[in-house]
C-alpha cells in the first residue's frame, strides 16, 4: 500500500486540482478575473461541514448540496459582479472573499474561530472509506470534471466564452448574450469549487475560516496561471507542482513563499502563458515530439 | 424594402449632445453612405443602432419592428451586423473560429442547443463558403491577430455575414488601407450589397463613397445637414461650409 504521508498529498493535489480547474472555467475561458475563488471553495466546505455534523447528512448527500449551495451564493454575487469589468471585478470579488470570510469567524453559528470538526471520511460497504480509496473517488470525480470540460470546451457554450475572453464588445454584436454566459461560467465554476470544498472538508475532518482567506485564492490563481492559463492540463500540472513544491521546500520552511515568489516572477518574464501556454518552450517540445512519435501535427 | 427608419435620434453623453433628432432611411440592396466631420455623431450612430448604448430620444425601427431597448446580442441576432472603426477581430482565434462565433448566433438562446459540438460538418462548409467570399481562405486557420490590417477587416465582414443579417454597418471598412486593398474591399462590398442587404457606410474617403453609393446622408456636429444623391451632396453649401468652413 501506499503510505499515509504520500496519499495525504496526493489527496490535497487532486483537490488543488479541481480547484484550479474551477477556476480556470472562470478566468481561463470565461475571461473573467477572480480573486476571491477560495470564498466559494469554504463556502462548499462548510456547507458540507454543517450538514454533516449539524443536520446528519452523509457525505453523498452533503457534498452535492455543498456544490449546489455554492453555485447558488455564486449566481447571487456573479449577476452583480460580472457587469463590472476587469480591474473593477478583480477587487469585487476579493471584497467578497474577505466578507466571507468574515462571516464563517465572527457569526458564532458557523463556528467562528476555532471552525468546525468532527467531519470524517465517508462511509461505504457499511464501513469508513480508507485515505486510498477516498483518493480513487476524488481522482475519478476529477475525470469525469476533464470530460465535461473537454465536452463544453468544444460546444458553443466554450465558443462564446473565447469570444467573450477576447472582446466583449465584439462578442455582443455577434449574438452571444455576454452577461448570460459569463454568469453561467461563474455559477459553474463556484459549483466545482463547491464540490472541492465538501471533499476538502471531509478530509480534512476539520475546517477553519483561515482555511479559505484571501491567501488561498491568490494559491490557486497561481496554480492556474503558473500552468497555463485557458489550457486543459495547465492547472492540474501547476496544481501538481504547486501543490508538491511546499512539501519538497519543507526543510527551508521560512523560504518557501519567497521560492514560491521568484518561480513565478521567472514564470511571468520567461512563459508568460503558463507552462502549458500556446507558445511556451514546454509545448512546442510536446508537439515536436508527437510530431516525431505519430507524424501528426496536433494543437495543444 | 425599407430596412431601417431612424426617427429624431438623440444621444446626449453628460450634457453633450452627440446625436441631435437625426432621421432618415435606409433600403435593403443599397449603400447609404453616412458622412461628416470628425466628431459628427457617425460612430455614436452606430452605436445607439446596434445596441451599445441606448438613445436619450427617438426611435429606430428594423424591418418595421421598433429594437429601442434591446441589447447588442438581441438586435446582432435580429439580422444586424457590424464592423468596428478600430478593427476588433477575436485576436487569438483562428479566422474559421471569428466566423463560427457569428455563426452561433442561432444556438445562443437556448442553453441546451449552446452545449452541442461547435464543429459540424454542415456549419464548417457553410463558413468555408463565407471565408472563400471575403478571399481569405489561404488563412482560415491562421490566428486573426498575425493577419494584416486589410484581411482583419474582410475578416470583420465575413464574421458579420455569418449573422445572416439584413443590414450592415461598416464603420471606416477603408481607413487605413492602401488603394488596391480599398478596391479589393469596395468590390466586396458591391458584392454584398447585390445580395440585398441594406448597408450604411461611414467612410472619410470620397472616392469611396461617391463610387459606392447611391444616396448620402451628412452629419455634422449632431444634426442632419443634408440627404441625397451624390451629386447633390457635392454641390450643397452647407456640406461644403461643414467641411472647409464659412467664407470669410
Amino acid at each position: 500500500m501506499i503510505g499515509g504521508y504520500l496519499i495525504t498529498i496526493l489527496i490535497t493535489i487532486v483537490i488543488y486540482a479541481i480547484l484550479a480547474h474551477s477556476l480556470n472555467i472562470i478566468t481561463g475561458q470565461a475571461g473573467q478575473i477572480s480573486l476571491g475563488h477560495a470564498a466559494f471553495f469554504g463556502i462548499g466546505a462548510y456547507t458540507a461541514a454543517m450538514l454533516y455534523t449539524e443536520a446528519g447528512f452523509p457525505f453523498w448527500i452533503d457534498v452535492p448540496l455543498a456544490a449546489f449551495v455554492a453555485g447558488l451564493i455564486g449566481a447571487l454575487l456573479g449577476i452583480p459582479c460580472l457587469r463590472v469589468r476587469d480591474d473593477f471585478l478583480a477587487i469585487t470579488t476579493m471584497g467578497i472573499n474577505f466578507v466571507v470570510e468574515a462571516v464563517f469567524l465572527y457569526i458564532p453559528f458557523f463556528g467562528g474561530a476555532m471552525g468546525i470538526g468532527g467531519i470524517s471520511l465517508p462511509n461505504w460497504f457499511g464501513r469508513e472509506m480508507t485515505k486510498a480509496e477516498y483518493f480513487l473517488l476524488i481522482l475519478i470525480v476529477f475525470v469525469v470534471l476533464l470530460l465535461l470540460d473537454r465536452w463544453l470546451g468544444r460546444s458553443w457554450i466554450g465558443l462564446a466564452w473565447a469570444s467573450i475572453r477576447e472582446d466583449e464588445q465584439a462578442a455582443g454584436a455577434m449574438g452571444v448574450d455576454v452577461v448570460r454566459f459569463k454568469v453561467f461560467a461563474f455559477i459553474l465554476g463556484s459549483m466545482i469549487a463547491g464540490l472541492a470544498g465538501g471533499f476538502y472538508a471531509h478530509f480534512l475532518t476539520f475546517i477553519m475560516p483561515q482555511n479559505f482567506g484571501f491567501g488561498q485564492s491568490i494559491v490557486i490563481l497561481c496554480m492556474v496561471v503558473f500552468g497555463g492559463i485557458g489550457t486543459r492540463w495547465g492547472p492540474v500540472v501547476g496544481a501538481i507542482i504547486l501543490g508538491v513544491l511546499p512539501e519538497v521546500f519543507r526543510p527551508i520552511m521560512e523560504y518557501r513563499t519567497l521560492v514560491y515568489g521568484l518561480l513565478l516572477l521567472a514564470m511571468m518574464r520567461f512563459q508568460p502563458g503558463g507552462l502549458l501556454g500556446s507558445e511556451s518552450i514546454l509545448t512546442n517540445v510536446l508537439r515536436r515530439l508527437i510530431y516525431r512519435w505519430s507524424g501528426c501535427r496536433v494543437s495543444l | 424594402m425599407i430596412v431601417l427608419e431612424v426617427t429624431e435620434l438623440s444621444k446626449e453623453f453628460d450634457g453633450l449632445r452627440a446625436l441631435d433628432g437625426v432621421s432618415f432611411k435606409a433600403e435593403d440592396g443599397e449603400i447609404l453612405g453616412i458622412i461628416g466631420p470628425n466628431g459628427a455623431g457617425k460612430t455614436t450612430l452606430f452605436n445607439l443602432i446596434s445596441g451599445i448604448y441606448p438613445p436619450s430620444g427617438g426611435e429606430i425601427n428594423f424591418q418595421g419592428k421598433s429594437i429601442l431597448g434591446m441589447k447588442p446580442h438581441q438586435i446582432s441576432r435580429l439580422g444586424v451586423g457590424r464592423t468596428f472603426q478600430i478593427v476588433r477581430p477575436f485576436q487569438n482565434l483562428d479566422v474559421e473560429t471569428n466566423v463560427l462565433v457569428a455563426y452561433g448566433h442561432r444556438c445562443y438562446p437556448s442553453l441546451w442547443n449552446s452545449t452541442r459540438p461547435f464543429r459540424q460538418r454542415p456549419i464548417l462548409e457553410e463558413v468555408e463558403i463565407l471565408i472563400e467570399k471575403a478571399g481569405l481562405q489561404p488563412y482560415a486557420k491562421q490566428l486573426a491577430k498575425n493577419l494584416p490590417l486589410g484581411f482583419k477587416k474582410r475578416l470583420e465582414i465575413a464574421r458579420a455575414l455569418a449573422l445572416r443579417p439584413r443590414l450592415l454597418l461598416l464603420d471606416e471598412p477603408s481607413a487605413g488601407l492602401r488603394f488596391e486593398e480599398s478596391v479589393r474591399l469596395m468590390d466586396l462590398i458591391r458584392q454584398v450589397r447585390d445580395q440585398g442587404i441594406g448597408i450604411l457606410l461611414i467612410e472619410h474617403n470620397m472616392q469611396v463613397v461617391m463610387d459606392l453609393c447611391w444616396r448620402i446622408v451628412v452629419l455634422d456636429h449632431g444634426s442632419k445637414i443634408a440627404e441625397g444623391s451624390p451629386d447633390e451632396i457635392r454641390s450643397n453649401p452647407l456640406v461644403i461650409q461643414a467641411y472647409l468652413g464659412k467664407e470669410a
